[in-house]
């Protein structure tokens, strides 16, 4: 209509503002999100509609009236208040009609019904029928209106209202004009043929649409579309030759006029049926289909528990419960396929792998099912056992349902569009709730208090142990890192007081120079902290005394790294115009300091894969015969591992390993950082790609990634320390609760570094960082964005296995006090505590297993809180919020499990080559 | 015995519960426009008076746990002092917390006190009139197989249930019913009450019908 020329004014609700932005030719905005607010908007048109009217400077004048509907969904259809408001509305017709001309056309519509409670969304009929009235000064009707009025898609009134103000119908409309508006010059002839002329270019314009949509998207059917172009074609030749008839006579004969209103019936079906086919094929669902994914996921979830309990009980459970039902899958995957290609039906590729997934599920829990009577008749055979172990098994039932409770929390929450919205804050609540819990349990089971002697018990005293306020201090520094990272959440839309986090915007955005100086300081002292952290870290545990090239790599890379991610921080800051002549040297330098992170992390990447050890072998096998007092144990293991500890040394894990069947030749290794060199491997790779990560977000989410390390530095160590105490038998299994945190906590920083589960959330630059405004495709923007969109997934899932590994890489500090003992059993206790990850190396078979547990739980929680994603937008797909909360959400949720999975299987798998590593290098150590 | 000590204790809770209830309806006959909800921190000040006040006289006409042998007016002075130091420290440690759980930092920072404080008195105050400014006994009371007498137990189960009710009310805040009671910290404070209220109920019934199980160790 702007186009066009037409002056549109409008009043009234300012949603319109953001619809439209400026295109009215005046307009009037009120605030319109505040429910309660029932007056603002209609008191302000009010104010303003009669003058407007009178001045007659606008062709379309639009009022939005609001008081109505908030009315409603404040106090119901039936309140004195909604009385007052529908009087006040009533009053205000009465007087507009006064006030208009006489080529003017009112309309008064509603855009929706509400329900006995005032609220609206759904699909119920009092929701979707709202009166329609219609003004004019001029008769419209000839005839008096009909009894029972009929009912008017709303649609409808696009092509009317486009028709009577002369301009084009919108190219996507399928509405039907309504006849009765256009009635020509009051004799029955010409309302007939000015309606068939309307109904003419209505029809035309939605067969066009139609056409051209036929050709975009397939989802209309061909049949039908087949049947509405020959009821279109039939209709347009009857049309041309009637014009023809009619044009040749100048009095209508009666029996042209009936075949002229059979005409205007025929195009009225063409319009109906159109509009029917379309509302048919848009909305619509495979129930069929959803409640099949949704019982593939249920099931794989249920796999996956079934899976991570089983793995520690049998042996042979590999290629029985794994191998082949994966057969299984493939070979009906393979005979899916042969029979589509031999039907020469269209392969649906999406079927054929569900499928697959079905049969190799089906397989898995047949073979489980198999398994089980085995086992039910092992534990028959000892009856005494099996009482116990139904205890044990209630026990351990209770054990999981505080965990597993916050998780059900977490998903009963995506059911639910409130809690959707406000996830940001709910999670970090349950996470917070679950680590109280969990020191609140290990409190409640005496864990935390000294075993009581009996003078204490007298008293009726307990007191704390010690690392009672160790733990404490985590605790506390937890729940501020949690509350901190509230701080730099992105804002959706449904809430309308919230205002975006500061930090969100990029350092260039920022007027205040010495603010952004500062920052920009704040942001690159951060970064050099990381690294000195992880610097210290690593040497701490003697991983950085080698001279392999991953350590020197470590050594001086990584402040390289840092020094060209401040300086493409700085170069983008800065502001454009005040580097004057520099401009082109900036404009290189956007693009080459990026590059060059991408570089170097790629080659610490490649460097972590090719030789992931840092470890420093130290040959001492004469040397070391004096400082060392080797422990002489049982002479029938093979192999011993014996530990050393010099007094230089102190800090430094060293692991010895000695062939006792050399007999006298006291020969040893000491080797620096054995102990921790599957978590040294998994920290660089976290660390590097902290880096990437980091450079992809606006300069201050570098705060809330610290934020992110040190939660999950915090974590892993709440973690262990809750393990140390609760005293659990199997060092190899990681808890419920641990796997838990570590996802609560990764959705936690998904929302603390800037991001919603919309659309308009995601950050779209991070695609052009090291690049000039140009793609070739579209595959490396979208790995840019999908890797700045899930981060925290992607660190969190990457380091997933540290759960495990912390708890060994930590034994250090709590053995180094029992030293003084010089206790030959006690020797033998601080020879075993030291060996840490080398414990692991002790029984390859349950280090294995011990991964795939920990990466089937990991799977399970995530496929749970899938599964609830799934459910929620399948139960609620007619629910009002479905395209604004519920799809957004279930689409980043499910590429945030993708994503999560397949970095998942990445640190795994980093880790089992470090493991291959480990193994070569022991193999070379016995040859020398 | 037994049984008239489990009477005792819910004769004492009953009146509890019904003191808070007092505390929602009596002050509305003589103060115009006082609603739970409309002056919610006026209601939250009067809830916390009336049950400590209500506590303490308990306390002091039951005497549920021995009283200390060295009983000198300075010992009591220097208790009293105690209490409330630990009364305060404890509401501030809430405070901490519910605004570490994601509460308003600096906005609304009565409403928040004034919660902790509620929750202070349905949770500490409890614990200094059963077992006094003794760290160690508290510590031992909260954990498994910890209580010595029913007192005890029932403490466990008010505190729990207090805190659980004060958890769970935060669930509502977030829907968007645009009630009235889900503005902060309402929904938790009047969950923390039932909480409490329930807890008062529960425990004397548990502890009756648990009774056979329940063998205290004598101190």
């Amino acid at each position: 209509l702007a186009a066009s020329g037409r002056r549109v004014v409008f009043m009234g609700d300012d949603t319109w503002e953001g619809l439209f932005p400026k295109k009215f030719f005046r307009s009037y905005f009120f605030p319109s999100f505040n429910v309660k607010d029932l007056h603002t908007v209609d008191d302000g048109i009010l104010q303003h509609l009669y003058p407007t009217v009178d001045s007659g400077e606008w062709d379309v004048l639009i009022a939005h009236f609001l008081g109505v509907d908030h009315c409603g969904h404040k106090h119901g259809p039936d309140h004195p208040e909604m009385a007052k408001k529908l009087t006040q509305m009533n009053e205000m017709l009465r007087s507009l009609v006064d006030h208009l001309g006489n080529d003017t056309l009112l309309l008064v519509a509603g855009d929706h019904g509400m329900t006995e409670t005032g609220d609206h969304g759904g699909d119920s009929e009092k929701e979707v029928n709202a009166a329609l009235f219609v003004y004019s000064k001029t008769p419209l009707f000839g005839t008096s209106p009909p009894e029972e009025p009929e009912a008017i898609p709303q649609v409808n009134l696009v092509p009317t209202v486009a028709l009577l103000l002369g301009v084009p119908i919108p190219y996507s409309n399928i509405g039907e004009v309504m006849a009765e508006l256009f009635s020509g010059d009051g004799d029955a002839v010409s309302t007939v043929l000015q309606q068939l002329s309307v109904y003419h270019i209505n029809a035309k314009q939605v067969d066009r649409f139609l056409h051209s949509y036929s050709l975009v998207a397939q989802d209309l059917p061909a049949e039908q579309l087949q049947r509405l172009q020959e009821l279109f074609s039939g209709a347009m030749e009857e049309h041309t030759q009637l014009l023809a008839q009619v044009q040749g006579e100048t009095l209508v004969p009666p029996e042209l006029e009936s075949r002229l209103g059979s005409l205007i019936s025929r195009f009225q079906l063409y319009l109906r049926e159109a509009r029917a086919v379309c509302t048919q094929s848009w909305a619509r669902f495979h129930p069929l289909r959803m409640v099949g994914g949704c019982t593939l996921i249920a099931a794989s979830c249920l796999l996956c528990y079934v899976a991570s309990e089983l793995a520690t009980s049998s042996g042979s459970f590999y290629r029985s419960c794994l191998l082949y039902p994966l057969l299984w899958g493939l070979v009906v995957a393979v005979l899916l396929g042969l029979a589509h290609a031999f039907t020469q039906e269209g392969l649906d590729l999406l079927l054929v792998l569900s499928w697959a997934a079905a049969a190799s599920q089906l397989g898995f829990f047949w073979h489980w099912w198999g398994q089980y009577p085995k086992r039910a008749r092992l534990v028959g055979s000892q009856p005494p056992l099996a009482t116990i172990s139904l205890r044990e098994r209630l026990r351990a039932w209770l054990r999981l349902a505080f965990p597993m409770g916050i998780l059900l929390f977490r998903c009963g929450a995506m059911f639910s569009d409130s809690f959707v919205v406000a996830e940001a804050r709910v999670v970090p609540f349950l996470l917070a709730s679950l680590v109280m819990l969990l020191v609140g349990k290990l409190h409640w089971d005496g864990r935390l208090t000294v075993p009581e002697g009996p003078k204490q018990q007298l008293l009726g005293f307990s007191s704390y142990r010690r690392e009672i306020w160790y733990l404490l201090c985590l605790v506390a520094m937890l729940l501020v890192c949690v509350r901190l990272s509230g701080f730099f959440h992105q804002c959706r839309e449904e809430i309308p007081q919230c205002r975006p986090s500061l930090f969100l915007s990029p350092l260039a955005s920022l007027r205040n120079t010495r603010a952004k100086n500062l920052f920009y300081l704040l942001c690159v002292a951060l970064l050099a902290g990381l690294v000195y952290a992880v610097r210290s870290w690593l040497r701490h545990y003697g991983n950085l005394n080698s001279s392999d090239p991953l350590v020197l790599f470590v050594r001086w890379c990584f402040p390289l790294v840092v020094l060209c991610i401040a300086c493409y921080w700085a170069v983008a800051s800065s502001a454009d115009d005040s580097l004057g002549k520099l401009q082109e040297l900036v404009q290189v330098a956007v693009v080459a300091f990026p590059w060059a992170v991408y570089g170097l992390a790629s080659v610490g990447l490649l460097l972590l894969l090719c030789n992931p050890i840092t470890v420093f072998a130290k040959d001492t096998r004469e040397s070391a015969g004096s400082i060392v007092t080797p422990y002489l144990g049982v002479p029938s293991s093979e192999v011993d591992f014996l530990h050393v500890i010099p007094q230089i040394y102190k800090r430094m894990q060293e692991s010895q390993k000695s062939r006792l069947e050399r007999g006298s030749c006291k020969a040893t290794v000491a080797a620096y950082g054995l102990g921790s060199v599957y978590s040294a491997a998994l920290v660089i790779a976290l660390t590097l790609l902290g880096f990437l990560l980091m450079l992809l977000h606006s300069e201050r989410l570098s705060l809330a990634f610290l934020l992110l390390f040190l939660e999950a530095f915090v974590l892993l160590h709440i973690h262990t320390r809750a393990k140390g105490l609760a005293g659990d038998a199997e060092p190899f299994s990681v808890p419920w609760y641990a796997v838990i945190s570590w996802l609560l906590a990764a959705s936690q920083f998904f929302y603390s570094t800037g991001h919603q589960p919309i659309f308009p959330a995601i950050h779209w630059n991070a695609a052009f960082v090291g690049f000039h405004l140009d793609h070739s495709t579209n595959l490396l923007p979208a790995v840019l964005v999908g890797a700045n969109t899930f981060a925290s997934h992607i660190l969190f899932a990457v380091g997933c296995p540290l759960l495990l590994l912390w708890p060994f890489v930590c034994e250090m500090p709590s053995s180094q006090r029992k030293k003084p003992k010089k206790d030959p059993q006690e020797e033998l206790q601080e020879v075993e505590e030291h060996m840490m990850e080398m414990r692991l190396r002790e029984s390859p078979e349950k280090f294995s297993t011990a991964l795939l547990q920990l990466g089937l739980k990991y799977l399970f929680v995530l496929g749970t809180q899938l599964l609830a994603c799934v459910c929620a937008a399948m139960i609620l797909r007619r629910h009002l919020m479905v395209w604004k909360v519920f799809a957004p959400k279930f689409l980043f949720e499910s590429l945030g499990f993708m994503v999560s999975s397949i970095c998942l299987l990445l640190g795994i798998s980093l880790v089992m080559r470090v493991d291959c590593a480990v193994s070569t290098w022991f193999s070379q150590l016995q040859l020398r | 015995m037994k049984e008239a000590e489990v009477r005792r204790l819910l004769a004492a809770n009953l009146l509890c519960v019904f003191s808070i209830i007092l505390s929602a309806v009596v002050p509305a006959s003589f103060w115009d426009g006082f609603t739970v909800f409309g002056t919610h921190l006026a209601w939250l000040c009067i809830c916390s008076v009336c049950v400590s006040t209500l506590n303490i006289i308990l306390h002091l006409g039951l005497k549920p746990n021995l009283s200390p042998k060295r009983s000198s007016f300075a010992h009591k002075i220097s208790r009293f002092l105690k209490c409330c130091i630990y009364f305060f420290m404890s509401c501030i440690l809430f405070h901490a917390i519910i605004v570490l759980y994601g509460a308003p930092l600096i906005e609304s920072v009565t409403e928040t006190f004034l919660f902790a404080v509620l929750l202070s008195t349905f949770t500490t105050l409890q614990c200094l009139c059963m077992l006094g400014p003794n760290i160690q006994a508290w510590i031992r009371v909260f954990s498994k197989n910890g209580a010595t007498s029913i007192w005890e137990s029932s403490l466990q189960i008010t505190t729990m249930c207090s805190i659980l009710g004060a958890w769970f009310g935060a669930f509502p805040i977030p829907l968007d019913w645009d009630r009235p009671w889900q503005v902060w910290p309402i929904s938790c404070s009047l969950g923390a009450t039932f909480g409490y209220m329930a807890g008062l109920i529960i425990a004397p019934l548990w502890i009756h019908w648990n009774r056979k199980q329940l063998t205290y160790k004598s101190r």
